[in-house]
């Protein structure tokens, strides 16, 4: 989301506008694509069994709405960046000559990591539906947007709560390059950390995947520790609360020293509260250790090591600078330009840091921690 | 130990905790029936601690600060000699940390919570002039909990509301709003305390392992209690309360406020009751203790969110007694200047507890 007043035309002619190059060629972490209409089409991709169920129950999750979110967004599709519409019809993000006018040749795009919010896999409560959801987005991923512009890469879709289904996912889809990362959605039945979700994590490592946790969704707990907000207006900052309970409890439980080579990408959390939380966790770990006796350093150490983040919806600070202070306090190396298309609060690489990065934490930042993390080119 | 410095300023401590001995010690202060009924159901054996405090885990029980028996907090004299005199305490509020918050009956909170709020007055205020005491409500009842505050406030020693930071709902959903309209009325700050009645998991994600994590995640329950009242419109239902933020962390707040502001921008269309930028209303509602302060390492980026903060009127002195955030004298985190030291200890003390004056 960019909220600052532009001084540029209200129309640019977007193939003729000619970008500044340090604002292009850029791996974008966080791309959506949609289905055109209608999760129809996912059909080609499922058993009979499952087009059967799709049509007569589709899919239910935790929440009391059966297809709206909780949270209504402010515009419409459920949060759509208004131009992205596609001239064609269809919904945004389903049409991948608009994507690739607004977003992937328009800032020639190197590499998109798509995130699909599409098909219900991961919050779905039948988990069997949920793991053959999940196989079908991820063969949709390669049929539909992959295979016709290979600058995208596929993620992983899994239900988590179906273990043995997740595992077996993963693991076909390890060798396969077109697919980038494993995504579980952050806000699950338990805390992330849970010995129960160690064998799926593990099998994330084993297969060279990082995985990214994607904001969004519900599981049916209320979003806050206090209870369930009203408003929109509290929903969307409590994503970041979320994020800071998701790395709270990989850290406590020890994860990362049982899965020494996990790697996590928290995604559209934001990140300026990351070094906050490690000063907390650090000094309260001091206290409590001989809670925790299997946590052999600092966490601020494990966070270090092993949490990624991605910048859209990028942090504004009051005054600009302190953006420089925030990256170093997180470590440069662990930030990841992102955009978000094409949801309303995406973020125009132009525009989105409100202060000038030196040029190596721009490169950094831009292009070169996701090159090496994802292992790209 | 070390040395405690005199402190000639006489600090204001926003924080400290009498333990209740157990819920044998409520009994004189019950009404007949809840007296009656408490002894049928054999509660007086327990002292319904909360769970959100265990009171042995190192975190909340300095070692220095340990009784050779009994609850940690539970001792006057120990008290007097562990924080009153040596930081030579002006005034230090009683913060009464007790399971009568949790419990699901309404009735049998609000009577647990009228007891406690007796049994403060007559064996702590009544014994040292320097104490003050918040009023314990209960929660989950605000029609309840603001005739608690009624009956309370005409002793002026009872200087703020007592609030649970997580609880079924929201603090800032209207239902709890009669709370605030009573808190105002008689110029008392609602003080939110860290904690949760756990009837229901501290994190939008469900239930963790560990108290440490459970602690950590305070914090960001704070921030979900700051986007409740900036939201719903607590304040500008209400403009002359005031919220204290009590052992809630500090330093997660200027993040916090270029998030809630940032979100506002975008989506403030939804609640145009809410005016203004978040920041300010909190900036002029909202202020913190400074216990635990979660300081970074350095003292350079102590000094960089002190400026982040961006508002010298916000931070309470505070030493969370008997909880072990620091040792010796160190309550005010290395690395603040001066001036702001002195506003800390007294100045915004004063400003926001009226009834101090």
């Amino acid at each position: 989301m960019n909220v600052t007043l532009l001084d540029r035309k209200p129309e640019p002619g977007r193939q003729a506008e000619i970008i500044d190059k340090r604002f292009t060629g850029f791996i974008d972490c966080d791309v959506h694509p949609f289905v055109r209409q209608s999760s129809e089409e996912f059909d080609p991709f499922l058993s009979e069994r499952w087009r059967e169920h799709r049509r007569t129950i589709g899919a239910r999750a935790r929440q009391g709405l059966s297809k709206a979110t909780n949270y209504p967004r402010m515009s419409p599709g459920n949060g759509q960046r208004m131009d992205a519409w596609p001239a064609g019809g269809g919904f945004p993000g389903s049409d991948l000559p608009t994507m690739q006018a607004q977003l992937l040749d328009l800032f020639d795009v190197a590499h998109g990591l798509l995130a699909p919010l599409v098909g219900g896999a991961a919050a779905e409560r039948n988990v069997e539906f949920g793991a053959a959801m999940a196989a079908a987005t991820n063969e949709w991923q390669l049929a539909r947007w992959c295979i016709p512009d290979p600058r995208l890469k596929a993620s992983v879709q899994i239900n988590i709560e179906y273990e043995d289904a997740a595992i077996a996912e993963i693991e076909k889809r390890a060798k396969d390059r077109r697919f980038a990362q494993v995504n579980i959605p952050p806000r699950g039945l338990e805390p992330l950390g849970r010995r129960r979700y160690w064998p799926i994590l593990r099998a994330c490592a084993d297969a060279d995947f990082p995985v990214s946790l994607h904001l969004g969704g519900t599981n049916g707990h209320p979003s806050t520790g206090g209870g369930w907000p009203s408003f929109y207006h509290e929903e969307h900052p409590s994503y970041v609360q979320t994020m800071q309970t998701l790395v709270t409890s990989l850290v406590c439980e020890g994860v990362f020293e049982q899965i020494p080579n996990l790697k996590i990408v928290l995604v559209e959390g934001g990140f300026a509260w990351l070094p906050a939380l490690a000063w907390r966790l650090d000094k309260h770990w001091k206290r409590l250790r001989a809670e925790v006796p299997h946590l052999r350093k600092a966490p601020s150490e494990y966070i270090r090591e092993h949490i990624w983040v991605t910048t859209q919806p990028i942090e504004e600070p009051e005054r600009p600078q302190d953006m420089l202070s925030t990256l170093e306090w997180i470590g440069v190396e662990r930030v990841m330009f992102s955009t978000d298309y094409p949801h309303w609060d995406q973020d125009d690489p132009r525009f989105a840091f409100k202060v000038a990065l030196p040029e190596t934490w721009r490169q950094r930042i831009f292009v070169d921690n996701a090159r090496a993390l994802y292992r790209l080119d | 130990m070390e040395p405690v410095p005199p402190s000639p300023m006489q600090p204001i401590d926003c924080d400290i905790h009498p333990a209740l001995p157990g819920t044998r010690a409520l009994l004189p202060y019950l009404d007949d029936y809840w007296r009656e009924h408490i002894l049928r159901r054999g509660l007086e054996a327990d002292n319904l601690e909360l769970s959100a405090f265990p009171a042995n885990a190192e975190l909340n029980s300095r070692p220095d600060w340990r009784p050779a028996r009994g609850l940690p907090g539970s001792d006057y004299d120990l008290l007097r000699g562990h924080v009153l005199e040596p930081f030579q305490s002006r005034f230090a509020i009683c913060n009464v940390l007790h399971g009568a918050q949790a419990m699901f009956s309404e009735d049998l909170s609000a009577a647990l919570c009228r007891a406690i709020n007796r049994w403060v007055a007559a064996e702590w205020l009544d014994r040292d002039p320097r104490l003050r005491a918040s009023i314990v409500v209960p929660p989950h009842s605000a029609d309840l909990a603001a005739e608690e505050i009624e009956r309370c406030a005409p002793d002026k020693r009872f200087v703020q509301v007592l609030m649970l930071e997580l609880t079924e709902l929201p603090l800032g959903r209207r239902q709890n709003w009669p709370i605030y309209a009573a808190a105002e009325r008689h110029g008392l700050p609602v003080g939110v305390h860290a904690g949760s009645s756990f009837r229901h998991p501290p994190s939008g994600l469900g239930w963790p392992s560990y108290y440490l994590e459970d602690y950590v995640s305070f914090a960001p329950g704070f921030a979900a209690v700051l986007n409740s009242l900036v939201t719903e419109g607590v304040f500008v239902k209400f403009p002359k309360l005031k919220v204290v933020l009590i052992e809630s962390g500090v330093t997660w707040l200027p993040a916090y406020l270029w998030r809630i502001d940032k979100t506002w921008r975008g989506v403030r269309a939804e609640t145009p009751w809410v005016d203004r930028l978040p920041s300010e209303i909190i900036r002029e509602h909202v202020r913190l203790t400074i216990q635990p302060f979660d300081a970074p390492p350095e003292q350079s980026q102590v000094q960089t969110l002190i400026e982040q903060i961006g508002c010298d009127e916000m931070l309470l002195f505070s030493t969370d007694y008997p909880h072990w955030h620091f040792d010796g004298g160190a309550a005010v985190p290395a690395g603040l200047p001066p001036d702001l030291i002195r506003k800390i200890l007294i100045d915004n003390p004063l400003a926001t507890y009226p009834r101090l004056s």
